[in-house]
């Protein structure tokens, strides 16, 4: 068995990028997966925070590539799951530091041990970005319901693309249901129809994702939040099951909605 | 069917169908280079190429670009009035 590389993308920052990467990540590996999350941003080190791993790094991407250190004693096993590890990114200025073939033969040394290897891409379309695309067998662009987003999202599909990686897959993050019943945010079909790729899954916005953030515990593993359950089921279609996309009107029965069209509803 | 309920009763169009006309738009001129002041030159050009040939009634020529899933067509329709009266 070989891993299969994952590099997790958006063009725009703040969309929600190693927030994904840590929940299908954690997602994966519940569901016995051998999992490595990779922090390519380099400079601006941010998944072992978001995953709660930032006191147990020795080394980082740079010391592997660099020699420092060999790869495994770069990997940081994880607290809650078995088989997940993280290779946090350098906080060094200095971004060129690693290159895309070093991303590639880095992922081709980790591939044998592992199911799966996500890379966290960092925002923007230079080095970095091409770091990050250059070792993916397949490539997820996230992004939220709003111009900005989209348009950038648009941006990276088209060099995805160009660079021969395949049509990527969307994640569309923080959706609002509320809002979109209000016709005052772009659903999933309108951003799914403007950006004409394939929906990989919804998440919706969810303030249990900012709890579980300040604890360092992936929303993935809170049983009962609708942004975990909706990274499951994420994690459940990247390996290879057709899961229905999730019914994010829960608890507004008829009632709530003709009461809301006349602006009486919250 | 709350669409369409919100649209018959409010006479503005949704921010969100707002949004999605704008970045249609944009996307389109992303995709293609394309601005929309270079679109109405492109059409002066075809037309200005095509009345060499044929009559055409520059009020009922619609060029537009139309996107198609990730491509970008280019559609014209132009009616045809009549063939250029040859002076000789």
């Amino acid at each position: 068995m070989s891993a299969k590389v994952i590099t997790i993308t958006s063009g725009k920052g703040g969309v929600g990028k190693t927030t994904a990467t840590a929940n299908i990540g954690a997602a994966l590996a519940k569901n016995g997966q051998r999992v490595a999350c990779i922090d390519a941003d380099i400079g601006l080190r941010n998944l072992d925070v978001v995953m709660g791993l930032e006191n147990r790094i020795v080394y980082d991407l740079v010391d592997a590539v660099e020699g420092r250190c060999r790869l495994s004693q770069a990997m940081i096993k994880d607290k809650h799951i078995p088989d997940l590890y993280l290779i946090p990114s350098a906080q060094t200025r200095d971004k060129t530091a690693v290159s895309p073939s070093d991303m590639i033969r880095l992922c081709d040394e980790l591939r044998p041990d592992l199911d799966w290897i996500l890379v966290d891409s960092p925002a923007g379309i230079e080095r970095g970005f091409k770091n990050a695309i250059a070792p993916a067998d397949q490539v997820i662009v996230v992004t939220n319901p709003e111009v900005s987003a989209v348009r950038d999202a648009d941006r990276i599909i088209g060099i995805v693309e160009a660079e021969e990686k395949g049509t990527p897959k969307l994640l569309i993050n923080r959706l609002n249901p509320e809002m979109v019943r209000q016709n005052n945010m772009l659903s999933a079909d309108d951003v799914v129809d403007l950006l004409a790729i394939h929906l990989l899954g919804i998440v919706p916005e969810d303030k249990n994702v900012i709890i579980s953030t300040n604890q360092g515990i992936p929303i993935a593993l809170d049983g009962k939040s609708q942004a975990g359950q909706a990274y499951r089921n994420i994690a459940r279609r990247i390996q290879g099951e057709e899961v229905p996309l999730m019914d994010l009107d829960k608890g507004s029965g008829f009632f709530n909605r003709i009461s809301s069209v006349f602006g009486s509803g919250d | 069917m709350e669409k369409f309920l919100q649209r018959i009763f409010s006479k503005e169009p949704s921010s969100a169908d707002r949004a999605k006309d704008r970045l249609r738009l944009v996307l389109i001129n992303d995709r293609t280079d394309l601005s929309g002041a270079a679109l109405e030159n492109l059409k002066d050009d075809l037309l200005e190429v095509l009345s060499r040939y044929i009559q055409i009634d520059p009020d009922r020529m619609q060029i537009d670009i139309t996107q198609d899933g990730r491509q970008q067509r280019l559609i014209a329709d132009i009616p045809i009035s009549g063939p250029v009266s040859r002076k000789y």
